[in-house]
């Protein structure tokens, strides 16, 4: 993570955007550090964008306070802004070259011609575009125009680089091999990257933290792992990954009792009747006939059917009823004549620490 | 929707089609043509042809009336031009990009002047004119006629404009601030130039409507002061002489010259690009 | 982009975000709209606004004894004498031509719109500019150009004479004045039915020969429907202005093919009865805007 610096890069507090009666962002408190690769997700319209552009200046805040590296940004237009954006789609100039369109931003501040050649020159061979200044946008290829946009918005040496879901328009190929030229990138540069993406495994895979957001509120903000695996509540269990959420009420500190009424062993972090949910991944839990279940397990195992089984190559999945839902356990491959058979009954059962509890 | 398949017509339908899109273009150009060769023709009669000449020509040269016509023409046409060129724009802007008061009212003001019949359009500023000079006292003329022009020209340009500007992405004048430009830099570099197309259409159209004007002119006039398209209505309904023959080639020549600049203007402004 | 940012950069920069000052910003957004409209707002309120009213005001007034208007008196006497025979005449000829110039133009267009919009883009592009070049050629001159083909001795009289089909006696006659108006005015037609075709999916046509229509019922339930905003477009676009033309039935309809548009002329320059042609100025802006209400109505968008 970004390590001990004293002042955020980017820093919301409070920050609330409203368009008329829709509330886009709902009170935000966010600090991102320097030289932090920080992730934004969540499902459409849940107020990524409007939290960037407001980072931007795109967009004023309705209300709160929002300071780059300890100023206060308010109403500051974005030209008076510390910051570049890598636009969604990119917004490239149709009219530039790439050359123009890179040094645009320079130009733009009124620095020297030499100066702004030199530095755009470096941008250029940066991304690798030599050879391509003199073409225009639509003369290049998506991972090109991509490229010519990070080239624009870096070469003003920015102190945060805004990203808007810059490999959303890419196919998937050539999106892996932007993700690591822009993980490397942002390492050797040391700018925080703020990161708006749909697609989970991107955010995962490459941020130091990620932020998740839900209806313009913010949900949890963690490392990958924090975030998959003790996720804060409901929404971020069920959007991050593949999990299995089973109702229940809190009885005391270790014990859930689910809508059936059987008793579960959890840490549940919650006062007596909240109603919860236990969240398990698939991969999390262990299945067999209800013999196999280890004595030390009574408490953290449930019993069903099996409805369906897949092989998908390296693991199997199984589809199990137990009384009120159906659960999803993925197993290592096992020889078919050890395989449990749909119609048969099935146990499951998991380490406690991997149970998350989560409220609403 | 082009294509060939099985949608594409065939047997005696696609030979109508062809046939009727010959028809349409000999149609629009044969009386044009038949004007340019007329105009060479050294007989008085204006149809009937007795030889080559450019005697027409040399007299439109040498004719005090045609040359002031065409010269209070063009000082017409383009200051009437430039002054709707600029409202209409700065309008279709604030349509286009903005939401203020008034502004509903507005929009429709603006498209009446497109589908108001000329005739009707000539009644209001004869009346307008009259009334404004008991009350002020101006004689009719050049401010009369220019005025007149733009009040229909504007609401052109606006429209040919903001169908640029609408066909324009609002991220890039977003990119723009983002990259250090002011307000006013984001409109310089970035929206003016990629609206210049419409703005140049909108400039010719607002030029062709102000050379193209017999009756408004003819109503807001004042003594003494005519166009080149009023002098030439009058030669006509007086009795025509070959005279007007050279005059409408050169008025043709002069619009085919201002599209193809206006098209190659296009080209060099990289049109298409939006 | 009227003002530079100079100004809105200035005291407010550095402070935190509240809602007050969001209202201020907005405001401002919204003035700077209003000062960008204002200058054409005011141009057409005074020069356009005004006029239309004072029109309207004077088709209520009394024409005096010296051809002069008297705005006093007001009473609906012009509005009364729209019923007399001459000016009936004149406007059914006048709805009448402007009908049939609106049809032929639509017969024409139509095959034509649709040929250009199904060939390939280069094609497409250079057909489109070969109408364009007529469109742009002065009106007037257009016009004249028939005047010439079609008097007593023109071109067209003497080709029929030298086949043996005898003179032609066109000028000065009605069709004439439809020819001429479908000669100014096939462009508006062909342009606003271009781009409704160009813009449907050849893929529904294809679906609905997938589906067993024949090429007569693909048109008539996909293509006709679907083109029917540029329909109505070039309609209004051509019916307008022919019901309202002045220079065409003087040049080539003569003294005897009064038309709407003369007829209000007449009335301001030689009969000098003000009233009466402000009158009928008044109704052809009513019918103009009967018809395009129609023809928002219809769904189009723009014109
Ligand atoms: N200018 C605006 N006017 C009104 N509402 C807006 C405006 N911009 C955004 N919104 C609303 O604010 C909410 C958040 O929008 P935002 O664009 O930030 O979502 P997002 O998370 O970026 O979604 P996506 O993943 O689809 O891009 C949405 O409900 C959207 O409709
Ligand atoms: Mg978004």
């Amino acid at each position: 993570m970004g390590g001990p610096s004293v002042t955020a890069a980017v820093e919301l507090s409070g920050v609330t955007k409203r368009f008329g009666d829709v509330v886009a962002v709902d009170n935000i408190d966010l600090a991102i550090a320097d030289g932090e690769f920080f992730a934004m997700l969540g499902p459409s319209g849940c107020g990524k964008t409007t939290t960037l552009r407001m980072i931007a200046g795109l967009e004023f805040p309705t209300e709160g306070s929002l300071q780059i590296f300890g100023d206060e940004m308010g109403t500051l237009p974005p030209n008076r802004r510390p910051v570049n954006t890598v636009f969604q789609n990119y917004a490239l100039f149709p009219h530039m070259s790439v050359r123009e369109n890179v040094s645009f931003g320079l130009r733009m501040q009124g620095m020297s011609k030499s100066e702004t050649a030199s530095r755009t020159s470096t941008l250029i061979e940066l991304v690798q575009l030599g050879g391509m200044e003199k073409r225009k946008p639509d003369q290049l290829s998506g991972g090109q125009q991509q490229r010519v946009a990070l080239a624009r918005a870096l070469v003003n040496e920015p102190k945060v680089l805004l990203l808007d879901e810059p490999l959303g328009a890419l196919d998937l190929k050539l999106r892996q091999e932007m993700q690591d030229e822009l993980k490397t990138l942002q390492r050797e540069l040391g700018v925080s990257f703020v990161f708006v993406t749909h697609d989970q495994e991107e955010a995962l895979t490459m941020s130091d933290r990620i932020a998740v957001m839900h209806e313009g509120r913010l949900l949890q903000v963690g490392s990958a792992e924090e975030i998959y695996e003790r996720p804060s509540n409901r929404f971020v269990a069920d959007f991050i990954g593949q999990t299995n959420l089973i109702d229940g009420t809190v009885a005391d500190r270790d014990t859930i009792v689910l809508a059936n009424g059987s008793k579960v062993a959890a840490t549940t972090g919650h006062v007596a009747g909240t109603s919860v949910a236990m969240s398990l991944r698939p991969e999390a839990m262990h299945i067999g006939r209800p013999e196999d279940i280890p004595a030390t397990h009574a408490t953290s195992s449930l019993t069903g059917t099996v409805t369906e089984v897949n092989y998908l190559g390296v693991a199997l999945v199984y589809r199990i009823a137990v009384d009120w839902i159906e659960l999803e356990v993925r197993a290592p491959t096992v020889s078919e004549v050890d395989r449990l058979k749909p119609g048969e009954t099935a146990s499951v059962w998991w380490a406690r620490e991997t149970a998350q509890v989560v409220a609403d | 929707m082009a294509g060939e398949n099985i949608t594409e017509p065939r047997g005696a339908t696609k030979w109508l089609l062809r046939a009727n899109a010959s028809f349409v273009y000999i149609f629009f150009y044969i009386p044009i043509l038949v004007l340019i060769v007329f105009s060479f023709s050294d007989n008085r009669n204006v149809g009937v042809w007795g030889g080559f000449t450019l005697d027409w020509y040399r007299d439109f040269a040498e004719s005090d009336n045609t040359r002031e016509a065409l010269w209070n023409s063009v000082q017409i046409g383009l200051v009437a031009t430039v002054i709707s060129v600029v409202l209409g724009t700065a309008s279709a802007l604030a349509l286009e990009r903005f939401k203020f008061r008034g502004r509903a009212v507005f929009d429709a003001l603006l498209y009446l002047p497109i589908i108001i019949p000329d005739v009707t359009m000539a009644v209001m500023m004869l009346l307008f004119f009259s009334e404004a000079a008991e009350l002020f006292g101006f004689s009719k003329g050049f401010a009369t006629i220019t005025l007149s022009h733009i009040a229909f020209s504007i609401s052109f340009v606006s429209v040919v404009v903001r169908a640029r500007l609408g066909g324009m992405n609002d991220r890039l004048e977003e990119a723009a601030m983002d990259l250090y430009a002011t307000r006013w830099q984001a409109f310089r570099y970035v929206t003016l130039p990629l609206i210049m197309p419409g703005i140049l259409g909108g400039g010719l159209l607002a030029l062709t409507l102000s050379l193209d004007d017999v009756v408004i002119t003819q109503f807001v006039t004042g003594p003494g002061w005519t166009t080149l398209p009023v002098y030439v209505f009058g030669l006509i309904r007086k009795g025509v002489t070959p005279l007007i023959n050279a005059v409408s080639v050169v008025m043709l020549v002069a619009s085919t010259i201002l599209v193809v600049l206006s098209l190659i203007a296009q080209r060099i402004r990289g049109g298409d690009t939006v | 982009m009227t003002d530079t940012t100079t100004r809105d950069d200035s005291a407010d920069a550095a402070a935190v975000a509240t809602p007050e000052l969001e209202a201020v910003n907005e405001r401002q957004k919204r003035r700077r709209g209003l000062w960008l409209a204002l200058p054409a707002w005011v141009y057409l309120a005074v020069f356009f606004a005004i006029p239309l009213a004072i029109v309207f005001v004077y088709s209520f007034a009394t024409r005096n004894r010296f051809g002069g208007t008297d705005l006093s008196g007001w009473n609906l006497d012009s509005y009364r004498a729209l019923g007399g025979d001459l000016v009936r005449a004149v406007l059914v000829r006048s709805v009448v031509l402007a009908v049939i110039t609106t049809v032929i133009c639509l017969v024409i267009s139509y095959p034509f719109a649709y040929f250009m919009a199904t060939r390939s883009t280069r094609t497409r592009n250079l057909m489109l500019v070969m109408v364009m070049i007529p469109f742009w050629t002065n009106f007037l001159v257009r016009n004249y150009a028939w005047y010439v083909i079609l008097g007593t001795d023109g071109p067209l009289s003497t080709i029929t004479e030298t086949v043996g089909l005898g003179e032609t006696r066109f000028l000065f006659t009605q069709t004439a004045v439809v020819l001429g108006l479908v000669y100014g005015f096939l462009p508006f037609m062909i342009l606003p039915l271009y781009a409704s075709i160009e813009r449907i999916d050849g893929r529904l046509l294809e679906a609905s020969r997938d589906l067993y229509a024949t090429g007569a019922q693909s048109f008539r339930r996909v293509l006709l429907p679907l083109s029917m905003p540029g329909i109505v477009a070039g309609s209004i676009l051509v019916f307008i202005p022919s019901l309202g033309a002045y220079v065409t039935p003087v040049i080539l309809g003569g003294a005897k093919t009064t038309l709407l548009g003369g007829y209000i002329v007449t009335q301001f320059l030689e009969a000098r009865n003000w009233p009466f042609g402000a009158a009928l100025s008044s109704v052809l802006m009513i019918i103009m805007l009967g018809a395009t209400v129609v023809y928002f109505r219809k769904g189009g968008q723009t014109l």
